[in-house]
């Protein structure tokens, strides 16, 4: 975890929040960064995760993570973590047809139905089972990305609906967390992307927006962070409270500062 | 040990072998070092491949990709498991250029090929590449060499008296170089018996498609599904994929795929807006994507997105993908006849790079990228015209 995006978050380990829909979305940039952070954090914050890592293979993460001070395997081998390797599950599915339903059983359908199977992955991994010992802080649900969903075929109403399953059972039933990456296409008129970010928007709690400079690319300044707090579904609402950084990422953590201000440029 | 101290980052090594030594599976981004399947802890097995060399920033396994200068622009080649996304130009003139570079390294360095075409037989497609170049340093080493054998009489080197000057390397075959990043002379075709001493399969479309296949319900149009089949028979049976343990000398396998999401392959996704199959190329580049991850192989695709009706396909093929360079090439369009570009034939836009297996990643500063074909060369400038001279590359 990144402890300047700690602070700006106003989040520790120790106090996270809990029941909340965190979105992550970036456009024109990379925003895979924001999935390391809030993966480490979790972990450190001894909460149990599930990961649906569909991006990138698990040893990716795992490197990562060991920079930012958490070991995935560790973590995975103590029960903490359950990892969904979407790639090597794919291959498996796609080659090996199997009996009992996988998870990924979308990508053997011609019309992708809906995602019941995934989210029954998603259930039985994160169901709070009452064993005695110290159980973990609370569930947490991470999904890298939702908009490769809709690269498989997807329908943007289907990945709403998982979310929404998810959310219904990890955050209002076990008071546990969902946090979801989503690609803006900005100017690319993907129209499927924008439902699903919209509606996404709507849902949630906190929406971390990763944007590209608009002056193009910078040695000192790689992005933009845009950090929106809101209270969905309530009428009457205060303003929701809204903060832009600029970030910088570094081998081994992303320092953040207030537009303008880069170290590079004072 | 020893392959952690070449790549020069040797303080991170020791907690990402710990990783690496505990899952059974090969994946391509382990770094080189004792695998759980044997090894002798004690001894450091220096498992090194030809024609591979590791990322200077995390020990990353990277092949070159047949223009050195290309390499440097991609942070020192590409990286073993991921998929290099050509957007072509738009005649397709300069981008098979790209696609013939990659596959003459894979020849020159020892690697084994798998060339996947809808337009052209693969046999013929070999038949055409580059002939590689020996440069003036190496003439030297060769010199000594060839007064060495003068001593013995060999009928055959007579005949093919120019293999004398290639470079004598230790590993087999009588032309794998262990060399990293070539220089080729497009002028000339590569010689017979490289083709023939190499190991390459060949996916010609019209001739695997005609054959009766059970139709999948998968909404993959056949010609991919076929490739995709192909694609991981071969990872399987040739044990890129780390299955076959008894298999001693590791291998790359360069796969080369030409015209992906041309009409050629059955795929309309270049001829309408909304076509019944626009998620299939999708889907086939998340499974190549898998087939990758998990073997020791590289892939090149060449695409020609300036034909993609659909602006939302072409940002999604770009995320599936982890290096994407785009050709522009000058012919036909206006900036032909500006003064400014009158030395050049096109501009490189290098539009994505991976970050694997970290936050960051290598880029280079040089953003205005032009490409020259010279008569036997393909050369890349950082172009300014603020200078006085443009900036050589490699």
């Amino acid at each position: 975890m990144f402890p300047e995006l700690n602070n700006l978050l106003n989040t520790t380990p120790e106090g996270a929040e809990q029941g909340k829909l965190t979105l992550l979305c970036d456009a024109k940039t990379d925003g895979s960064f924001l999935v390391h952070h809030f993966l480490s954090f979790y972990l450190k914050a001894n909460c149990k995760v599930c990961f649906v890592a569909l991006v990138q293979s698990f040893s990716h993460y795992n490197m990562v993570g060991q920079k930012l001070g958490v070991s995935l395997t560790t973590a995975r081998e103590r029960g903490q973590l359950v990892v969904l390797e979407g790639l090597k599950s794919a291959v498996d599915i796609f080659f090996r047809p199997q009996e009992e339903p996988h998870p990924l059983q979308f990508l053997r359908e011609a019309n992708a139905g809906d995602l019941q199977p995934l989210y029954a992955f998603v259930r039985d991994a994160l169901e709070p089972v009452d064993c005695g010992e110290a159980a973990w802080r609370c569930p947490v649900l991470l999904v890298d990305d939702l908009s490769v969903l809709l690269s498989l075929g997807v329908g943007p109403v289907a990945v709403l609906d998982f979310v929404h399953y998810c959310r219904a059972t990890v955050c209002r039933e076990w008071k546990g967390n969902v946090v979801a990456l989503v690609h803006d296409s900005g100017d690319a008129e993907d129209e499927e992307s924008d439902v699903l970010l919209n509606g996404l928007s709507h849902q949630s709690h906190l929406i971390l927006r990763a944007e590209g400079l608009a002056t193009g690319f910078c040695k000192d300044v790689h992005g933009q962070l845009r950090i929106l707090w809101r209270r969905p579904l309530q009428p009457t609402t205060p303003r929701d409270r809204s903060l832009t950084y600029q970030y910088k990422i570094q081998d081994k953590s992303v320092s953040f500062f207030a537009k303008g201000m880069s170290p590079a440029v004072l | 040990m020893a392959a952690a101290g070449t790549c020069g980052t040797g303080t991170r090594s020791t907690g990402s072998m710990v990783a690496a030594a505990s899952t059974n599976n090969v994946t391509s981004f382990q770094r080189r070092g004792p695998r759980a399947s044997g090894a002798d802890s004690g001894c450091s097995r220096l498992v090194s491949i030809a024609g591979t060399r590791p990322s200077v920033r995390n020990g990353q396994l990277l092949v070159s990709t047949g223009l050195p200068a290309l390499d440097q622009l991609l942070g020192g080649g590409l990286a073993v498991g991921t998929v290099l996304l050509i957007e072509e130009d738009k005649y397709n003139i300069y981008s098979p250029l790209l696609f013939k570079y990659f596959l003459a390294e894979g020849i020159v360095s020892g690697h084994a090929l798998l060339v996947a075409s809808a337009k052209e037989d693969p046999a013929d497609i070999l038949q055409k590449l580059p002939a590689p170049l020996i440069d003036d340093s190496y003439k030297k080493e060769c010199d000594e060499d060839v007064c060495s054998h003068k001593m013995e009489p060999d009928i055959k080197m007579k005949i093919a008296w120019r293999y004398q000057l290639l470079p004598k390397m230790e590993q087999a075959g009588p032309v794998s170089s262990s060399r990293f990043g070539h220089y080729y002379d497009i002028s000339k075709r590569i010689p017979q018996e490289l083709i023939e001493t190499s190991k390459w399969h060949g996916f010609f479309l019209p001739e695997k498609i005609s054959s009766a296949f059970n139709v999948e319900s998968c909404s993959l149009t056949p010609g991919y599904m076929k490739l995709l089949q192909f694609i991981q028979n071969i990872i399987y049976k040739e044990g890129f994929d780390g299955s076959n343990p008894q298999k001693k000398q590791k291998n790359i396998l360069r796969i080369g795929i030409q015209n992906l999401g041309s009409p050629l392959w059955g795929d309309d996704i270049c001829c309408t807006e909304n076509c019944d199959t626009s998620h299939s190329l999708t889907k086939f580049l998340y499974i190549l994507r898998g087939l990758l991850r998990t073997s020791l192989s590289a892939c090149i695709i060449t695409m020609p997105t300036h034909l993609i009706q659909n602006k939302a396909v072409i940002a999604r093929v770009t995320n599936l993908s982890d290096t994407v360079v785009g050709l522009e090439s000058f012919i036909g369009s206006e900036k032909e006849t500006n003064p400014l570009y009158k030395d050049y034939h096109g501009l490189i836009h290098i539009r994505q790079i991976p970050r694997l297996n970290n936050l960051i990643y290598d880029i280079s500063d040089v953003k205005d990228l032009a490409f020259k074909l010279k008569k036997k060369l393909f050369t890349i400038e950082g172009w300014r015209k603020c200078l006085s001279f443009p900036l050589e590359i490699s």
